[in-house]
């Protein structure tokens, strides 16, 4: 789901500390250093990176179309090559059939297994394209706020740790304590309540 | 700070506790949650509520959905010890509508629908489409901020033990 599309859902962060100076240029150098890179015909299996919200699968951060108003405006693409389980069982058992033949014995060792499923796996990999999937998130630079496009946990993972080594800027998710604790204005007095709360009960 | 995972899943149920209390007052107090709300506008519940009862070491979890879908199912549940865990909520103002779900634990807002001003296609750039979408998305997160802002000062005050359970508890068993 994107910034566009109908029906989106919203994951909320705030963001702990401001780009060095010139903010543009090292914004850029943030985006470019940690640019999606494809995989396909290679035996990697999953990458994340960094891409353009209207060109996702041709991203080139030179112009300044990832800027938009007092936004940044750009995607998180993770490519991830799904090998589905009956076709690795298949090469697997081919492989095993072929290695037990060329060692003339009835078994194969823990670590002759693992080598074979490794094989197979680059092999696959090699040969099956990868599935993009693409994340939108507008960051709010004066704000501190990023609003994120999804609520897929392995996505707003992915997310915080490329967000932190592009920008070298924590992202910290607004959920109840956190939400409550730095961003509704609690003093300090409120903020010791707060650690020690606990369940209310209303069903007695 | 506390670690985020530790604190994410100790503090979990302030999130639910907001959603009872956002219920509540949408059903019975609506002059107060008029003071949390731009001028003119209006909330509602919307056509879905999760709850969850933790109580007696199981998870009992209870689904109402649909547009005609009554709540009394919710309320016998709140009595029983359950909370809510997601709310679906129609945001009205002046002339817009918005329906979105916040999920409790996270305060994610989820399958959130807006509506523009004209068709996105005929917008003159890509851009502009983006500032106007950007826009809506603003009026949905600030009001969600607002509601939780307005109730965590509540849940640290003195009032909720003393005043605002109170009023829950006689709505849930009137």
């Amino acid at each position: 789901m994107g910034i566009l599309s109908s029906t989106v859902s919203i994951t909320l962060y705030k963001v702990d500390g401001e780009l060095e100076q010139p903010i543009l240029e090292n914004l850029r150098k943030g985006l470019k250093k940690n640019v999606i890179s494809e995989i396909d015909g290679q035996v990697s299996e999953k990458v994340a990176g960094w891409t353009l919200f209207d060109s996702p699968y041709k991203p080139d951060f030179t112009g300044s179309s990832h800027v938009v108003g007092n936004y940044f405006v750009f995607s998180l693409r993770i490519d991830k090559k799904v090998l589905p389980g009956k076709i690795i069982k298949k090469h697997t058992v081919i492989e095993t059939e072929k290695r037990l033949n060329q060692v003339g014995r009835g078994y194969l060792t823990a670590n002759e297994k693992k080598m074979i499923k490794d094989h197979v796996l680059n092999i696959l990999n090699l040969r099956i394209p990868s599935t993009p999937n693409i994340y939108d998130l507008i960051w709010n630079y004066e704000a501190s706020s990023l609003w994120f496009f999804t609520n897929l946990k392995g996505a707003n993972e992915e997310l915080e740790t490329l967000f932190l080594k592009s920008f070298n800027l924590r992202l910290i998710r607004l959920f109840p304590y956190t939400s409550a604790d730095i961003t509704a204005g609690l003093s300090d007095k409120e903020k010791d309540v707060l650690l020690k709360l606990s369940p209310s009960v209303f069903w007695s | 700070m506390l670690d985020v995972a530790v604190s994410y899943n100790r503090y979990k149920f302030i999130g639910y506790e907001f959603l009872t209390w956002l219920w509540f007052v949408v059903e019975s107090e609506q002059n107060l949650i008029k003071n949390y709300l731009p001028h003119s506008a209006s909330i509602q519940v919307g056509n879905r509520i999760k709850l969850e009862n933790h109580r007696n070491q199981n998870l009992e979890t209870i689904t109402i959905k649909g547009d005609e879908a009554g709540l009394e199912e919710g309320i016998l549940a709140l009595r029983k010890g359950a909370l809510v865990t997601e709310l679906n909520i129609l945001y009205e103002t002046q002339n817009l509508v918005w329906q979105f779900t916040i999920r409790g634990e996270s305060l994610n807002i989820g399958n959130l629908k807006t509506q523009i001003a004209g068709p996105l296609e005929k917008k003159e750039n890509i851009d502009e489409q983006i500032l106007e979408k950007a826009d809506q998305y603003d009026g949905v997160i600030k009001l969600v901020d607002h509601l939780y802002k307005n109730f965590i000062m509540l849940r640290v005050s003195t009032d909720w033990e003393e005043k605002t359970v109170v009023k829950i508890k006689n709505w849930i068993f009137s």
